[in-house]
């Protein structure tokens, strides 16, 4: 069991958990991952480890809520328990001085691009952090992100706060400068997102790393249903990855993949509703 | 009551049948298909075995169960005592009773089946496991062991490491099992269906552990969570049981296509988190009407068994050879077979095709006839020109096997592998770094239950000496 000792709302369906589990606080590093299960009966949902204080026993999960199971997690009151963490999984970022890093995130891809932006400063990189969101609202760890980068950019779809547009606004420019142009680009968010960044380094040859997100069940190498293509060889997200690189990445494979049960939950989100509803009535 | 009939009376005695489910009933439903034997018929069964002196049956059983003895225990109406020299020399009788593959073991060596059939010896060790679990009460009581004051360190709650959880714990040590998953069992609850084997048989055998002071620690993945150095640290030896790792791949086009599963995500899918068998379970399971399932092992079986249970009107089996070459045990094949799964044979995978939605519609294979032998013995398929045809199907499921599991061997540098990634080791389970031992899936690649569970039992004596030192 592992004891909730924080919980906050970040934005909307985002929330920011704190929970006790010392022997993954001490073990992990930047880029890995955690399997979550609430509950006897739930889903086994994987999770990126946010932050990590191993001197006090505990890691930082960012979960967007947009599922039964995750709003189920995020449902879980400080001093609450979950009951099942396990990790950490997947390889750790490959971290180097590459010089100017831009680091772009999106939706709570931001939050998974937090802890590979502090490994990034911290090995001496110069980053520029591109955080983009539907609206004003939707635009995460501003403040958290801005203190570790030189530069911070906002983007949002609707112009509610900094560019209006994509991620990809702001660093098409600073690639077409030399004097701007990084040496490496970290993405994290949506496929779409991930895919057009990948687009945009691709001619420049500019070294582009990507956390993808598939389908998993037990995380730790035996289902194979994490399975992505990357160049010409399948790769098992969970051991091989999370992070590949983007110019090698199917993009469109993979978000294929991740509507193989979109009617599935559709009918689990409409019973669950239901559920809801008549609890309410009661 | 005495086992003293003549040979000659014991030599009358026909085999019992197994009584199972009906084939139409079952093949909706998860039940256990193999319902057990009564009283009287584990009795009469026992009665057939001849007492003989070479006890073959018992060089049979990677583990070395005293066969005759048990039978003759049971044949003497004393379960209490069947049950305990069955649970002395096995630490799973009732998993080995349901899932071994006794007709190449024990019962292919048995007297018996010269001259017509062998001792149904796996009915009768689960008849003996199941009583015991049923009267705890009339069980003969364990002598506890003096603690030795030495800890262990098991890797993996499955065959290997329960088996050599038990043994240790008995000889006195303090033993700790680290599982990577969220239930125990490893591969008896995540692989193997409730219909050949109900979960709460594993519950029992795992209290059974408990009992003697054994302790599981879920959710600890080694060579993640923890590292066999630090193991090492902590623990006076280490016992490594992580089992198989990740599919091996069909390598043909189509195979990232949705609906397309490797078997282990599909069988965990269903057995670990109840996708599919449950109304309200939260993990889903894609249900099809038409499940083509590529292999000939007991998985294989599993898988397609488990399909059909889903709903798939036609549930198949491809396979490159033919049913005498598959590796997959009698019973499976005739079980699967009464549920109505086809079998289609000397057929080979070349590619998984979409409709171009993304979605698998159709497996396409190509027939195969079997030429000279190959290294393992069997005749090698080879592909017949111009065979190629589509088998429509809405799930494709991989059942050819599995790789080495990487997660615990990439950060243990000092542990020697062989080219596979499998850890070397030798036959007591010894590996190349002092105090750590290893067996089952991560030793022999993919294998059986009974083979994981003897090398638990080796390494679990090769432990006992290697603490004595």
């Amino acid at each position: 069991m592992f004891e909730v000792v924080s919980n906050e709302i970040l934005a909307e369906n985002l929330h920011k958990m704190v929970l006790v589990a010392p022997r993954i606080a001490k073990a992990r590093k930047a880029g890995q991952f955690v399997m979550v299960r609430l509950a006897q009966g739930e889903e086994r949902i994987p999770l990126t480890i946010g932050d990590a204080d191993p001197a006090a026993g505990t890691i930082t999960l960012f979960i967007q809520a947009i599922g039964a199971s995750t709003r189920k997690i995020v449902s879980t009151p400080v001093g609450g328990f979950i009951r099942d963490v396990a990790g950490p999984l997947g390889k750790e970022t490959h971290i180097t001085n590459w010089g100017r890093v831009v680091c772009v995130g999106g939706g709570v891809g931001t939050a998974v691009l937090f802890p590979l932006v502090k490994a990034l400063a911290e090995a001496g990189n110069e980053i520029t952090t591109i955080i983009g969101g539907r609206s004003e609202r939707y635009v995460i760890l501003a403040d958290e992100l801005g203190a570790l980068s030189k530069n911070l950019l906002i983007t949002t779809e609707d112009g509610s706060l900094g560019y209006k547009g994509f991620v990809t606004g702001p660093l098409s420019e600073m690639i077409a400068d030399p004097a701007r142009a990084p040496q490496a680009v970290f993405a994290v968010g949506p496929v779409p997102m991930m895919k057009a960044v990948a687009n945009l380094t691709r001619e420049p040859g500019i070294e582009t790393i990507v956390s993808l997100n598939p389908i998993m069940i037990d995380g730790t190498g035996m289902c194979g249903g994490c399975r992505v293509q990357v160049g010409t060889e399948t790769k098992f997200a969970c051991v091989d990855g999370p992070e590949f690189d983007a110019h090698l990445v199917d993009f469109d494979g993979l978000s294929d993949r991740l509507t193989s049960y979109r009617k599935e939950e559709a009918a689990r989100h409409a019973a669950e509703g239901c559920k809801l509803a008549k609890e309410v009535a009661k | 009551m005495s086992n003293d009939l003549s040979p000659k009376e014991r030599m009358a005695i026909d085999r019992v049948h197994m009584p199972e489910l009906p084939a139409d009933e079952r093949s909706t439903n998860f039940e256990e298909v193999n319902l057990g034997l009564s009283a009287d018929q584990a009795l009469s069964e026992a009665q057939r075995c001849l007492q003989c002196k070479t006890r073959n049956c018992v060089a049979g059983c990677p583990v070395g169960v005293s066969i005759p003895e048990f039978i003759d225990a049971l044949a003497c109406d004393d379960l209490p005592k069947a049950a305990k020299i069955l649970r002395g020399d096995n630490a799973l009788p009732a998993v080995c009773g349901r899932v071994c593959p006794q007709e190449t073991q024990c019962e292919a060596l048995c007297v018996r089946g010269k001259k017509g059939d062998a001792v149904a010896i796996g009915y009768l060790e689960r008849y003996v496991a199941d009583w015991a679990m049923l009267h705890p009460d009339r069980l003969l009581k364990e002598a506890k062991p003096e603690p030795t004051g030495k800890s262990v360190a098991v890797v993996g709650c499955g065959p290997a490491g329960l088996t050599a959880a038990g043994e240790l714990a008995r000889m006195g040590h303090q033993v700790t099992i680290f599982e990577a998953l969220h239930d125990t069992g490893g591969v008896l609850r995540y692989g193997i269906p409730e219909f050949r084997l109900p979960k709460e048989i594993i519950d029992c055998e795992v209290a059974v552990l408990a009992e003697l002071g054994v302790t599981i620690e879920c959710n600890v993945i080694i060579g993640k969570t923890l590292t066999v150095a630090e193991l090492t640290e902590d623990y006076d030896a280490v016992f490594i049981a992580n089992g198989a790792g990740l599919p091996t791949m069909l390598n043909i086009p189509g195979e990232n296509l949705k609906g397309v599963y490797a078997a282990n995500e599909f069988l965990t899918r269903v057995n670990l988190m109840e996708a599919g068998r449950r109304e309200d379970s939260a993990t889903p399971i894609l249900q099809r009407d038409e499940v083509a399932v590529i292999g000939g092992g007991n998985t294989a079986m599993d898988c397609v068994r488990t399909a059909r249970r889903l709903g798939a009107k036609r549930a198949m089996i491809i396979y490159r050879r033919g049913e005498a070459e598959m590796p997959a045990r009698i019973e499976e094949i005739k079980h699967a077979k009464e549920e109505g799964v086809e079998f289609v044979m000397l057929t080979a995978p070349i590619a998984i095709v979409d409709t171009e939605d993304g979605w698998v519609s159709a497996l396409r294979c190509q027939k195969m006839e079997l030429g000279p032998a190959d290294d393992s013995g069997r005749r090698r398929p080879q592909p017949v020109a111009g065979s190629e045809f589509d088998i429509p199907a809405g799930i494709v499921i991989n059942a050819v096997g599995t790789n080495a599991n990487p997660l615990l061997t990439a950060t243990a540098p000092d542990l020697k592998l062989n080219k596979w990634g499998n850890v070397v080791a030798d036959e007591e389970g010894q590996t190349s770094i002092p105090g750590v031992f290893a067996g089952g899936d991560i030793v022999r690649g993919g294998a059986t239950v009974i083979l994981a569970m003897g090398d638990g039992k080796r390494a679990a004596a090769a432990i006992n000496e290697y603490l004595k030192r």
